[in-house]
Order: C-alpha cells, then structure tokens, then sequence
C-alpha cells in the first residue's frame, strides 16, 4: 500500500505543529496497519478531542471523532455492534487519562478486542498548553506557572494493572521498536495498550526549555530506560515518569480472554 | 425470543423493552438506576436471544456513547435511564443530534432534582430532554401513558429515530414504568430502516434531500464514512471557523424535525368542544382524563409526543376553548410552551396545575383546580 492511500488528502491541510510528534506516530502506524494486512475498508479509527484525537480525520477509512474522554466507550460499541471490523482508538492523555479515565481502566478491565494508541505530549496542546495528568512535577504550563505541584500518572502502569492485554511504552524517538509494538498489538487480540511519549514543541517545549523539537527528541533519548533496568521499583514509577525517566518497552503481553470471545461475537449491523 | 401477537398483562418496562426487541433493537447498553434498572435486567437476558449485544457499562455517558458507536456499527441502539443518568449523558445526546445518529433513550423520571426521589415519579426532565445539551439542536420525545403506549410509542420511537437520524426519547416515569397492565400485540408492527446510502457516487450520502435527512453511512461498508461533532460540510470536511457552513448544518439539523412536526406529533383529544381544555401527557394526565371523561364541560388533549412541541394540536383546542388547564408533574415544564402557543391561538386564560412529590394530580384535584377556575 501506498503511503498516500492510507491518508484523506481532502482533509489537509492538517491542524498539527511544526515538529508536532504525531505525524511520526501515525507513519510507524501506518506501516505497521500495512505489514500485518489490515484493510483500511475493514478498520474503524475512533477518537475524542484532542490534537491527537485528529488523526483519525486524515486516516482514508471510516472515522469517528467523538466527544471529549469518550473515545474507548464509542470503540466498545462499534465493535461489539460489528466484530468482523478492526477498530482503533486514538487519544491523547488528556482524553484518556483525565477526562476519560474511567473508560481507560474499564477498557483495560473488560477486554474488549480494541487497539488504543494514546499520543501523550504531556500538555493539552490544542487548548494552549495548560498541565495535564502527565505532565512532570515541577514542569511549566499556562496552569502551572510556578511548576506544576501535582505528580503525574503513569499510563502504561495503569494499563498493566487494570488489566489489557497488551502494553507497551516508546517515545516519538523508538520508531522501529513503536513500530514493533502496533504490529504486536495489531497481531494481538483483546484491549491493546500503546503510550507514546511524544513531543508537543509549542505548548511543552516552548515553556520549559526545549522550544527545538529535536531537543525534546534528545530529552526522550536521554530518560528512556527499559523497564525491566529501571533504577526503581514499579512502587516509585509514579514519581519518575518523565521527570528523569521514562521507562519503555513491551510492558505485559498475555492471553486474557476478549469480551465478546466469550459472548460469541456475531455482526449485527445487517439485516435490520 | 420477539414476543407473539396476543394479549399480555405486563409491567410498563417489559413492554417497553419487548417493544425494543420487536422494533429490531440489537444494542442496548446501561448502567443501573431506579426506576429503570428493569428495562435493563431484561434486556441482559432477551437481547443475546434475539441476536443482539447487552452491555453494562461504567456509567451512564459511556452508555450513551457505546450506543452512538453501536448505532454508526449499524445496530438499532437504545439505552435506558433516569433522571441523574440523563444529567451525565447530555454531551453525548448533543453530539448524537449534530452527527444525526438515530439511538433510542428511555427516560423512566423520578423526582428531581439531584438525586431527589428515586423510587417516585415525576416530569421533571421535559425540559433538560429538549435542552439540556448546549447548542440549537432538536430531539423527539414521547410521552407514554399506559402500558399499551409504553409498548406502541418505543416501536414508534425506533422508527422516528432511524427515519429523521435523531435521539429519539421515551418519556416515561416510576408510575408508568412500574404499573402493570393490559398489552395487545398486534399481528402487523411498522418497522422503519435508516435510509443507507448506496455507493454509486461517493459523495451522495451528502446531497440532502427534500426532507433534509441525509443517508446514513453504516462502517465497515467502504463509504469512508466521516463522522465528527465539528462543524462540518455537507461533504464532512471540517470547517468550525465558517459562519455560513454553521448556519446551514445548525439550521439543517433543527428544520429536519421542526418542519416534519405533523409527522411526528402524535396525541389524543376528549371532548374538543368543551369550554374549557385539559392539557396533560404521561401520568400527570391520570386525573384529568377521569374528569373530562364525565364532564361535557371539560376536555383533555393529551400529548403522547412533546418533542417537537404539538404547536397544531395546541392550537386547535385553544382556538375553540376559552381557557385551558395544563397539568404537570413539574413546577410548569411545558406550562410555557403551550401558553405561548395558546394565547396566540386566542385562548384567554392558561392555567397550570402542577404537582410534585410522587403523585400525579388526582381527579379531585383537578375538579378543584377547575372550580377555582370557574369551569364547573
């Protein structure tokens, strides 16, 4: 498949930055989506709001774009009304984390064969930059001019203990092994996990000393410990994600049984 | 299992969801709350018979939105609540009317506000069903009275939905809900389907026909389908900055039922050429209907769909009447609405009697209301 093909030209321009992190994680998708064969006719993109969350506008398939935090509630219901169709989430950590928490861990608890790629810049870009469940301690952003007092979340944790089925972490700057994983996560049935960190230039950049995109891609190169040579113990990922360290890797990849593997599964889009 | 033709003595929340199934519901998903937790409990067992998808979900704005994502899947979708679950569930009902996904919403009231009186009944959410979500948008609503109507009003409530692409809510409360009583099922029910689009041309689903209501892109059949809550083209580009493509959408969406309102309306009148007309709907309509039943004096229409406001059925009986009784169960609801489009019709005097607190208004006190008002 041709890079083009998989892209809606009658969308763009597109809304991202210069430098923006979401064009390399929808290129490392894109060819992960084309070398496990995925038909763009058969995949569902769903989304909530979010500069991540519009990425499913420029995808030459069916798209959803729905409210905001939503975006895995919407996924459940389209694939348990249509399980033959592939369906994929993207969402940022605003979306997922914040406002949409609880969907994020009932989604991990109740395995629904969904793939959820969470683009996290660790601000909410499109609103201008203000402190998100994921940006560091101590950090700047327009709601955190005195460094940001609060702790972040680690997603990928979150994830691994409320239950999904596959989880893993890179950074914008992982192409290959990001790339690995979609293909793993694609391969892999039951709710998939996937947190990018990637880098938001204007907006998390610009206030805290790394207004170069390249310096926040140099940043990731520099924290990024597998997890399994973290310095400290799960116990403490809390505190060090991102602010030192942010661990990567295939987090947990194991065989829960899907909800609707159990129920069955059968299309009911027809025949109404 | 779809239940046969027959005579049924049933509870206002079977028939509702037996009703469901037969309209071809294949997705419901929920979260329990009284009075309401039966159409679910029911559903978890008769849906996965039937074919179709129960769902429990983590609250209420997650069943809305697996709903709307059942229903772009294909599946006639419905879910089921009360006061509190529609307060959560406003942002997706908005976002329901702009990307027009037909979905189904029971609303079984109770007392309000905040968590107010679970276990009793009222009509304290007409208003938040029409406005509770921010924007200009429109919604149907019906407002059952029996169990008979709670069964006929959710096939019709299917089959409006899917025809103009809308949230579509059945009105009901703890009286209705609860109450058991007489169900015929006919032999023939009318069943509509959402007018698909065909891929000859890809950009057809967009051409908006006469009655405004574009076909409906169902996924996963290669139409490419866009579906988004931003202000978008009639060809789904995304344009939230041009004042002309919101107006058009905005206006499009809102016309779509207001200008079918003789389509959609549905009510009944007793004794239309009384001096002096009841307006009442769903269980504030109890006391009423005894009175003008017995009464050559009084009358009733009462509206069994008030979303779209009945603007003709209201003028009708207010233009031969010289004043009219609007009966709620809320403080006055939809007391504004009908005395707008009463006084313009030339009725002199509206009055409202409103009750609160469980019970609807009982024929007692509406005799007492209509002595007052010298009309008996």
């Amino acid at each position: 498949m041709d890079i083009f093909d998989f892209y809606r030209k009658d969308q763009w321009p597109h809304v991202f930055c210069p430098g923006c992190g979401n064009g390399t994680v929808m290129n490392c998708f894109f060819r992960a989506f084309d070398k496990v064969g995925w038909k763009l006719d058969n995949t569902v993109f769903v989304s909530g709001i979010g500069c991540s969350s519009r990425i499913p506008l420029y995808i030459n398939s069916d798209a959803i774009h729905t409210t905001h935090g939503r975006a895995i509630a919407f996924a459940t219901g389209i694939k348990l009304s249509r399980p033959e169709l592939d369906v994929v989430v993207f969402t940022g950590d605003g979306d997922l984390g914040a406002i949409g928490g609880n969907h994020f861990i009932n989604g991990c608890r109740r395995n629904v064969d969904l793939d959820v790629i969470c683009i996290n810049n660790n601000i909410y870009g499109m609103t201008g930059g203000q402190a998100s469940i994921t940006t560091p301690h101590e950090y700047i952003s327009t709601t955190t001019p005195r460094g940001n007092r609060e702790y972040p979340f680690d997603l990928a944790e979150i994830a691994v203990a409320a239950g999904a089925n596959y989880v893993a972490r890179w950074t914008t700057r992982h192409v290959h092994e990001l790339t690995k994983s979609i293909v793993a996560s694609l391969n892999k049935k039951g709710f998939n996990f996937i947190e990018v960190v990637s880098q938001c230039p204007t907006n998390f950049g610009r206030r805290n000393k790394m207004a170069d995109p390249s310096a926040l891609l140099e940043w990731f190169k520099e924290s990024s410990v597998r997890r399994d040579k973290a310095r400290a113990a799960a116990v403490d990922h809390v505190d060090l994600n991102l602010a030192g360290q942010i661990t990567t890797g295939e987090f947990v990849s194991r065989e829960r049984e899907c909800y609707h593997e159990r129920t069955g599964g059968s299309s009911h889009g027809d025949g109404h | 299992m779809n239940i046969k033709p027959g005579e049924y003595f049933l509870q206002g929340n079977e028939a509702c969801m037996e009703a469901a199934v037969l309209a071809g519901a294949k997705f419901f998903a929920g979260y329990p709350i009284t009075p309401s937790t039966e159409i679910a409990e029911g559903l978890a067992s008769m849906l996965p018979e039937a074919g179709g998808e129960f769902l429990q979900m983590e609250d209420e704005i997650a069943c809305i939105s697996a709903v709307i994502g059942a229903s772009w899947g294909g599946a006639k979708s419905i879910t089921a609540t009360s006061g509190p679950g529609l307060s959560l569930m406003q942002e997706a009902i908005g976002y329901a009317a702009m990307t027009e996904t037909p979905v189904v919403i029971v609303d079984v009231m109770r007392g309000g506000p905040s968590t107010g009186q679970p276990t009793r009944a009222s009509q304290g959410d007409i208003l938040a069903t029409k406005y509770g979500s921010h924007g200009d948008y429109q919604v149907i609503a019906f407002a059952p009275a029996n169990v008979q109507e709670m069964f006929d009003l959710t096939v019709k409530a299917f089959n409006y939905a899917e025809k103009y692409r809308v949230p579509t809510f059945i009105l009901s409360d703890a009286e209705i809900g609860h109450m058991r009583g007489l169900l015929t099922v006919p032999n023939e029910i009318k069943i509509v389907n959402r007018k698909e689009k065909g891929i000859r041309r890809s950009d057809e689903a967009y051409d908006v026909p006469d009655d405004l209501v574009p076909p409906f892109e169902t996924f996963g059949k290669g139409h490419k389908a866009t579906v988004t809550g931003i202000t978008h083209t009639a060809k789904a580009r995304v344009e939230p900055e041009d004042p002309t493509i919101h107006q058009q959408l905005v206006k499009r969406l809102n016309d779509k039922i207001t200008n079918n309102r003789r389509d959609i309306n549905k009510w009944e009148v007793i004794g239309p050429e009384s001096k002096t007309m009841i307006v009442s709907y769903g269980s504030a309509s109890f006391g009423g209907r005894e009175v003008a039943a017995k009464d050559d004096r009084v009358g009733l229409l009462r509206l069994k769909s008030i979303w779209p406001l009945p603007v003709e059925p209201i003028k009708e009986v207010a233009s031969k009447c010289e004043q009219l009784l609007v009966c709620e169960m809320n403080l006055g609801q939809l007391y504004w609405g009908i005395k707008r489009v009463a006084l313009e019709a030339g009725c002199k005097r509206v009055e409202l009697l409103s009750k609160i607190g469980g019970d609807p208004p009982s024929p007692g006190e509406v005799r007492h209301k209509l002595r007052e008002m010298g009309a008996i």
